[in-house]
């Protein structure tokens, strides 16, 4: 189960990639999503998957190796969270300035740098 | 008090809500004012905490290390609060005179403190993860603060910032992943007495390596500082000293935490990297410095070339190096901040910030012209001041270290450092004023407020100078203790071994 989800890792990237280098802002933030996306499900792989069995048990004692590890799902939600906020930001931010400018080409954001 | 560890955090938070609680755009300057004021009071008085004890932890909601987020201040923390709260100072007093109308001072307030609350929580926190989410503070603050303006340039180099750094930030987030994946923790502490007795070096380079890149886009060094001069010369002059300040120090101040308490395998191969990349980006932004006629650029390159001494001190890794690193990013601070403070003032007096439009300003302005060759003499090194020091220091540990490549561009920097100061002294204050529209708009006189904050940094770097042996002592007790971290980890750990 661990190396299907590996792979599914890496194809996110690869799309998350592959869409940043895209010229359109709206598919680099799509991109983006996706990219955060795979970072999630890694932080999420690293304390290894425990199938059937929940991060805690009510009552009784269990081994460590038993249960799974509530750390990484608490580090995911937190940046699931954070992740969230940005999209809504950098889709705002966007909006704003294909209002101003009407393009949503990469290319022609040259203005501020040479 | 122990618990006065938190209040870095929780004062700029408390502010945050009574800014958005009374939403008077005439109570926020003062409520920014005496906030950033307070925290000046409070970062020294952790600074005396820190030399009474040596390290100061705070165990949050009474959860044991490792278990629960630390709160920690080391020389090294303690000293990056000091400095950063006498920078957040001048700059709400600047924001009185130079925030626009368009900006509500209500709003940049927030944002202000929000920037503070989470730098500050950087430089305390002892936890991995909590380092990351205190980043993101700091970053959202950055963001809405570089847009704030609205206007078309301000949205896209915000849209530049924000796309390199949170590509920087999933870097980050990996890294932390994987960290968590070898050791089963994140306290830092921790992590130390882990990684210290772990050969498996080569999967904790793995982690290593993606750190390297995400506080390397936050530092802005060489091959991944595109995003700095793409965004910093966009915004208002008091948001951009704010960040000229601060925010690529805390990059600094990661890379210094990260390379000398836990990620310490592969010494070898990681100081030439470090080494390396220092080089370039010095070169690198000191040309790019050079080629340049508008105050801004010019001086957010030069951001760039000096990050590459901070990173040079902790490549060269003795002490004496790491206390080098410390001052240099302690003195760079203050400096850098003033000299952007400064070309507010000539944009105000002359409505731009083209050198080539600029002229004569000495003559009509003695005053600016000191309060601008302070911080230029500190950045290139002039003895009195504190620049001197910091670069002595660094050149005399890589030679002491055999480190000669490194130390002769660093020489060699300097050079470029005084041409783009000398550059922008003789443009704007020794030529006469060229023949453009500008030339009839009567000066106006500076007024207190407006000069102020330039030059309450320029006495603290020049007290920075003339006190050098006991800042430098401060620093040196800061490197000693990030090489032997022994002392950290027992406060942290407790015993726990």
């Amino acid at each position: 189960m661990e190396i299907v989800l590996a792979i599914v890792v890496g194809v996110l990237y690869t799309v998350g990639v592959y869409l940043m280098l895209r010229r359109s802002i709206l598919k680099f933030i799509i991109g983006l999503i996706f990219m955060s996306n795979a970072t999630n499900l890694l932080v999420f792989l690293s304390a290894g998957l425990v199938p059937g069995s929940p991060a805690f048990v009510k009552g009784e004692e269990t081994a460590a190796g038993v249960m799974a590890d509530p750390l990484p799902q608490a580090l995911v939600l937190t940046a699931i969270v954070i992740g969230l906020g940005i999209v809504v930001f950098t889709l705002a931010l966007k909006y704003k300035f294909f209002e101003l400018t009407g393009t949503d080409d990469l290319d022609q954001l040259k203005k501020t740098d040479y | 008090m122990i618990t006065f560890v938190a209040l870095p955090i929780l004062i700029p938070f408390a502010l945050i809500i009574s800014l958005l609680v009374f939403r008077s755009d005439k109570l926020a300057h003062r409520v920014g004012i005496f906030g950033s004021g307070l925290l000046i009071l409070l970062s020294v008085y952790l600074f005396v905490l820190v030399q009474q004890h040596g390290v100061v932890a705070l165990q949050m909601g009474g959860w044991e290390a490792p278990f629960g987020i630390t709160l920690v201040v080391d020389y090294l923390s303690a000293l990056m609060l000091v400095v950063s709260s006498l920078i957040i100072f001048p700059i709400a007093v600047y924001a009185l005179r130079f925030l626009p109308g368009e900006i509500s001072p209500n709003r940049f307030f927030v944002f202000f403190f929000g920037l503070t609350m989470g730098m500050n929580g950087a430089f305390v926190t002892g936890d991995v993860f909590n380092l990351f989410v205190w980043f993101e503070v700091m970053l959202m603050s950055s963001f809405v603060l570089i847009t704030m303006g609205r206007k078309k340039e301000q949205l896209e180099g915000g849209i530049k910032y924000l796309a390199l750094n949170l590509i920087g930030s999933m870097f980050f987030l990996a890294g932390v992943g994987l960290l968590y994946g070898i050791t089963g923790t994140l306290n830092m502490a921790h992590l130390a007495t882990i990684l210290r007795d772990n050969d498996q070096a080569f999967l904790v380079n793995t982690a290593t390596t993606l750190f390297f890149m995400a506080f390397g886009i936050k530092a802005a060094v060489f091959p991944l500082y595109f995003w700095l001069p793409a965004s910093y010369h966009t915004p208002n002059i008091t948001i951009t000293s704010l960040f000229a300040g601060l925010l690529t120090k805390v990059g600094v101040y990661t890379f210094i935490r990260f390379f000398t308490l836990f990620f310490v395998q592969d010494q070898q191969f990681w100081h030439q990297l470090l080494l390396v990349v220092a080089g370039f980006t010095m070169v690198a932004g000191g040309m790019a410095a050079a080629a340049h006629y508008e105050t801004r650029r010019i001086l957010s390159y030069h951001i760039i070339s000096q990050i590459g001494y901070m990173i040079m001190g902790l490549g060269i890794f003795t002490p004496l190096a790491i206390a080098g690193a410390i001052f240099f990013t302690m003195h760079n601070m203050l400096a850098k901040t003033n000299t952007f403070l400064v070309s507010g003032m000539i944009n105000k007096a002359r409505g731009t910030f083209e050198l080539r439009d600029i002229g004569g300003l000495a003559k009509q302005s003695p005053l600016m012209a000191v309060l601008f060759i302070i911080p230029a003499f500190a950045l290139a090194g002039v003895p009195p001041i504190s620049g001197f020091f910091a670069k002595f220091i660094l050149i005399k540990a890589g030679i002491e270290n055999g480190n000669y490549v490194i130390t002769a561009v660093a020489v060699l920097t300097g050079m470029l450092t005084l041409y783009s100061m000398i550059k922008i002294w003789n443009e704007a204050f020794m030529k006469p004023q060229p023949e453009n529209e500008y030339v009839g708009k009567p000066f106006q006189k500076l007024r207190f407020t407006e000069y102020f904050p330039s030059l309450f940094l320029g006495a603290i770097s020049i007290l920075m100078g003339i006190f050098a042996y006991y800042v430098f002592g401060f620093t040196m007790e800061a490197g000693t203790q990030l090489i032997d971290p022994s002392l950290y980890i027992e406060t942290v750990l407790k015993g726990l071994r």
